[in-house]
């Protein structure tokens, strides 16, 4: 089954809405306890890079009895280095958003992490498309 | 004991409909924060696997039908010793001309042999607590295992959450647990010996009854602090003035001790980032944040179900704001004697000797999810009833009216989605198919009555019908 968030670009105050409504549904799907955490807490990650950094996005969730597959679709700067984008403690995010207690810089390898597939593919002033998949942990 | 039996699911709960009286009125089943109440032939039914015994009901009834299942009182005579563990909000309950010693005298008249507060286990735990804390592997934040009730909500409405409960036992058992070995180091018999808890809520009872990460609790029996209250005052009020019972052993409790029970009463003693949280949706709403990890590096939270916690609880009769100045006068008075006689609170716990003894049997068994939001068990049934679910709940008003007899659209379409209720419950759609001729009247009425019973508008007989003008 698959459900569909719009996220908007500097709305803190609704940042987490769309891991919110995940977890609430995985929990309900009876997803296991770990793999519901790792899910939400990378998808929450996922949603604040769109909100500190991007204009606008959608995030599409997946859900199959084996997976959850989310790809986050972002209107935006994009990302011009991936690679560094990914390394800790680097961040591109501005003064403010990190007076907010945001861009730590731990948001993409929190990611990569918590997820067991991470795809990103971005093109400098149109937007980035972040693919992430966990496998479930079928008991 | 009414009390003893456990509920078809295995959990207790303390929260119970007299169904002679309830009116079916729909207050407690929207108020209820796990959404465990249904109307059904004109009653409010409880679902045990749901009640997490908050008591949010039983304040909104306004027919006084939600009543806490407790212990009969006259059971305290089938014990040798007969204990009353008192928890310090029950003197907060008396104005203040009402002494602390009266109101024991008084618990010693109606039968008692000793009075404690419960809040005597504090100084130990205190101390467990703060080592409890550090320890490395310890999930942070340390969720306090204090409010039962909160113990059970995080159990079903947050599981992955109950790796964070501190697991360690409350006051009350710490307090049992002592009072116990000391009495049968004083040469009583096992047997002998009855400790009856004084409660100001449910949750307490049913943590009694069906403990959470321990096999079986000291506390004997537990007796509803509104019942107590009354016995005491009727006692207090019919006694000449002057007149005086013998005091039972009591020893004071700490500064610390007293307001132990409030809210801030643990966290203002604990080290680091400490957050107290009370009223019931108020934790609801941080709990959803922690577990998003959307709020993260706090060490300790202090939750409790009720509004200023215990002195709010839905036994306690007195004002809460007035019983928790109370206890904070209180709590500054033993302080201030305390400094005045130059002893730390230490050198007068009487507790302080059976420390090494009591401190293994303070901790309790990892808590044990017990979720009560997946839909299935199979998570490819469970993916079918959610489609199932969402493709009514579109179909539904949406105006939560509860005249379907489950407190949301969003509910209802839950319980058809699990085969529990039917479209039909649902006024408006009733209304279409009516219209449409799917259905015909006396199937309305039939409805109508499988949800409201059909005793709901009997008093709209004769003489008394709105509908009908100059009566």
């Amino acid at each position: 089954m698959q459900f569909e968030f719009e996220v908007t670009g500097g709305d803190f105050a609704n940042a987490g809405t769309a891991s919110s409504q995940v977890k609430k549904i995985l929990k309900q799907l009876n997803v296991s306890v770990s793999d519901i955490k790792r899910i939400v807490v990378a998808l929450y990650e996922a949603e604040v890079n769109i909100v500190a950094h991007a204009y606008s996005g959608v995030v599409t969730v997946e859900i199959e009895t084996t997976q959850v597959r989310i790809i986050l679709k972002d209107s935006g700067p994009g990302i011009p280095d991936i690679d560094l984008a990914m390394q800790q403690g680097y961040s591109t995010a501005s003064p403010e958003v990190r007076e907010m207690g945001f861009g730590a810089g731990m948001g993409l390898p929190n990611i990569k992490r918590n997820m067991d597939v991470l795809n990103i593919s971005s093109e400098v002033g149109i937007g980035t498309t972040v693919e992430m998949i966990a496998f479930l942990n079928v008991a | 004991m009414a009390s003893d039996q456990k509920t078809s699911t295995g959990f207790h709960h303390a929260l119970k409909v007299k169904q002679e009286v309830c009116i079916g009125c729909t207050h407690c089943m929207t108020v209820c924060p796990t959404e465990a109440i249904r109307v059904k032939d004109g009653m409010a039914v409880i679902t045990d696997e749901r009640c997490v015994d908050c008591g949010m009901c039983l304040r909104s009834c306004p027919v006084k039908a939600i009543h806490v299942d407790h212990d009969d009182f006259n059971h305290i005579f089938d014990y040798k010793y007969r204990i009353a563990l008192v928890p310090a909000v029950l003197i907060g309950q008396f104005p203040e001309d009402i002494s602390v010693e009266q109101i024991y005298s008084v618990l010693a008249d109606i039968g008692f042999t000793h009075v404690y507060e419960a809040e005597h286990g504090v100084d130990l735990l205190h101390q467990t607590m703060l080592e409890y804390v550090k320890k490395p592997i310890v999930a942070k934040p340390v969720i306090s295992s204090f409010c039962p009730a909160i113990v059970r909500l995080i159990q079903v409405r947050f599981p992955a959450l109950t790796e964070n409960v501190m697991l360690l036992k409350p006051p009350l058992d710490v307090a049992s647990l002592y009072i116990k070995k000391r009495l049968v180091d004083e040469g009583a018999l096992d047997h002998e010996i009855g400790i009856f808890y004084i409660t100001p809520c449910a949750a307490k009872i049913a943590a009694i009854k069906s403990p959470v990460g321990e096999d079986v609790s000291a506390i004997t029996g537990v007796i509803n602090l509104d019942f107590i209250f009354n016995k005491i005052y009727r006692t207090i009020k019919a006694t000449p003035r002057g007149s005086s019972f013998p005091l039972p052993d009591v020893s004071p409790l700490t500064g610390i001790a007293v307001k132990w029970s409030l809210t801030h009463g643990e966290a203002d003693h604990i080290p680091g980032r400490s957050l107290a949280i009370d009223e019931i949706h108020n934790v609801m709403d941080f709990l959803e944040k922690i577990e998003n990890e959307e709020i993260s590096d706090i060490d300790f939270l202090e939750l409790r179900a009720c509004d200023e916690s215990c002195a709010g609880g839905v036994l306690t009769t007195a004002n809460r704001f007035l019983t928790v100045e109370r206890l904070n006068h209180r709590a500054s008075e033993t302080i201030r004697r305390q400094t005045e006689s130059g002893l730390s609170a230490n050198n007068q716990n009487e507790m302080a000797p059976y420390f090494g003894h009591l401190l293994p049997l303070i901790r309790v068994d990892e808590v044990q999810p017990r979720g009560i939001m997946q839909l299935d068990k199979d998570m490819a049934e469970a993916m079918r009833k959610m489609n199932k679910r969402n493709k009514v709940y579109n179909a539904l008003p949406k105006v939560d009216c509860g005249a379907c007899g489950a407190p949301s659209c969003q509910a209802l379409a839950e319980d058809i989605a699990q085969e529990k209720a039917s479209f039909d419950q649902c006024f408006f759609i009733r209304n279409r198919m009516l219209t449409a001729g799917k259905i015909q009247l006396s199937d309305s009425k039939q409805i109508l009555d499988s949800i409201w019973g059909n005793n709901k508008l009997k008093k709209l007989g004769e003489g008394n019908d709105p509908t009908k003008e100059n009566q």
